[in-house]
């Protein structure tokens, strides 16, 4: 157990909790932003035109092509560099993730649109149903269902893909740990162990709910079809 | 789905709208005034400008015990540090520090998101290509820290094997260019590269030998055998390029603080608990006013 002790020295455990509230704002601020962008994404990228079709492509490639990290510096350093505008490090984190995850998201919203088969456009509009009843009442419901599970994937995958904006000056909770573990490493070499299991356990908790949702959630889908 | 389209357009437009708008605010209380100089299209802050703004920001190392670094309680401590609340007592305005990694800090004075970057920060000559040094304030030269089953006890000894480095470090650099058949495994940060080390993912490891010592010393089971490797080299303060005021103002700064043995009391107060407080030691690694 030696070295677990660091964890609860001076404001450490205090320290790794704020770093944990950086980590959690970054992340929920883009899963919020790439909901609402990427939800409108998919519906553009539903469209038949193939100039839109090749435009909505690229931009989900070079998102993807590109790692996040490449991303980070681009937007903190390079747009800085280029325009003079001062972006700070949470602002560019959260547009840098929010450019990834809308991509992400358009992308899944397109595909749980394609998924829904023809007849159910067909059959609500031969029932009398208006456009936009059509689209509230029979269409969303089922496309969202199908959504949810993946949502919820891609919002982990975001949270733990943040430990990445130390690079530019961010201090989220990894950043902290690291920190500490540094402070104290010539009287205790050995707290990095407990260090980094302290924040295993705090993206557990932040992550672990959002599986148990997705599971709930996917259980409900298929007992409700 | 001519209306979905409809309405994703109009949401689209003003999204980005929104975007642009809080560009905007965010830029204009980032870079100040338009008087100071440029580089490329960041602008940097001269003295008058950082007088005036109340503040100065440094850009620090936030893990690399004990030049900087953050305690238990949560403040920033080390030798760069302790060197950084001076100048900003000099100047007369409040000190915010800025945590960096040793791969970016080039970038954050490129961009001027730093008015002055106290991160040990090794003089070259391709880095002062991008930055503007200022006098040094301490000296070294690289070290290389292995196992007690297998101490490196010189370079040559590293030919086939693996090499531990930071990303953006002089030992990086040296060891690519002298080298060539040393296998090179590279990692962001100090942290990682110190794990790296002790599971025995590499042969040993290479950075400044301050730094190495340091570390050996409350690691049993590894041995510096390599002590000094390569030209001493300095370790300066550096501020964005062409920024002349802040230069000749940190310059004139450290030839002061010689006159009271500045960097002596900074080694007293910070390093002495690592290093000890051996004088050959304090004397190899102190650079009084700035004459090596």
């Amino acid at each position: 157990m030696q070295g677990i002790e660091v964890l609860f020295m001076g404001n450490n455990m205090l320290r790794l909790l704020s770093g944990l509230w950086v980590t959690i704002r970054i992340s929920l601020i883009s899963i919020g932003f790439s909901l609402i962008l990427g939800t409108l994404l998919g519906a553009v990228m539903t469209s038949k035109n193939p100039v839109v079709k090749a435009v909505c492509r690229v931009y989900l490639e070079i998102v993807r092509i590109m790692p996040q990290l490449v991303w980070l510096f681009v937007v903190f350093f390079g747009v800085t560099k280029l325009t003079g505008l001062n972006l700070g490090g949470e602002t560019s984190a959260v547009i840098v993730f929010t450019i990834w995850g809308a991509a992400e998201m358009g992308d899944l919203v397109r595909g749980a649109f394609l998924a829904i088969p023809r007849h159910q456009f067909e059959s609500s509009l031969s029932l009398g149903l208006s456009k936009t009843q059509m689209y509230v009442f029979i269409i969303f419901p089922q496309a969202i269902r199908g959504l949810i599970p993946n949502v919820i994937n891609l919002s982990t995958r975001m949270i733990k893909t943040t430990a990445l904006v130390s690079l530019i000056g961010v201090t989220e909770v990894l950043k902290v740990g690291k920190q500490i573990i540094d402070a104290n490493r010539f009287e205790y070499p050995n707290a990095a162990i407990w260090v980094y299991a302290a924040i295993f356990f705090m993206y557990f908790l932040i992550c672990f709910p959002l599986s148990m949702a997705s599971r709930a959630l996917t259980k409900k889908q298929q007992g409700g079809e | 789905m001519k209306i979905f389209k409809k309405i994703a357009a109009l949401f689209a437009a003003s999204a980005l709208a929104l975007t642009f708008a809080g560009c905007d605010n965010s830029g204009n209380s980032g870079s100040g005034d338009n008087s100071g100089g440029n580089s490329g299209n960041a602008t940097f802050r001269n003295v008058d400008q950082i007088k005036e703004s109340g503040e100065v920001t440094i850009g620090v190392f936030s893990d690399k015990n004990p030049f900087g670094y953050v305690d238990n309680e949560g403040n920033y401590k080390g030798y760069d540090v302790y060197f950084a609340e001076r100048i900003a007592k000099d100047l007369g305005v409040e000190l915010k520090l800025v945590p960096v990694e040793a791969a970016s800090r080039v970038e954050f004075l490129e961009t001027s998101k730093v008015d002055i970057i106290l991160a040990n920060f090794t003089v070259t000559d391709e880095r002062a290509q991008k930055v503007d040094f200022a006098l040094p304030y301490m000296k070294v030269a690289l070290g290389v820290v292995s196992p007690d089953s297998a101490i490196i006890k010189s370079a040559e000894e590293l030919n086939g094997k693996t090499l531990i480095v930071v990303k953006g470090t002089t030992a990086e650099t040296y060891f690519t260019e002298n080298y060539p058949d040393v296998k090179l495994q590279k990692y962001d940060e100090y942290n990682e590269a110190y794990s790296a080390l002790q599971d025995g993912r590499g042969d040993a490891f290479s950075t400044d030998n301050t730094e190495v010592l340091a570390w050996a010393k409350s690691n049993p089971g590894f041995t510096v055998g390599i002590e000094s490797l390569g030209s001493t080299d300095a370790i300066a303060p550096a501020v964005t390029k062409g920024n002349e005021t802040l230069l000749t103002w940190l310059n004139d700064e450290i030839k002061t603080l010689g006159g009271e043995q500045f960097f002596h009391k900074d080694y007293d107060e910070t390093l002495a608990a690592v290093y000890g407080d051996d004088e050959t030691y304090k004397e190899n690694l102190v650079v009084e006013g700035g004459e090596m």
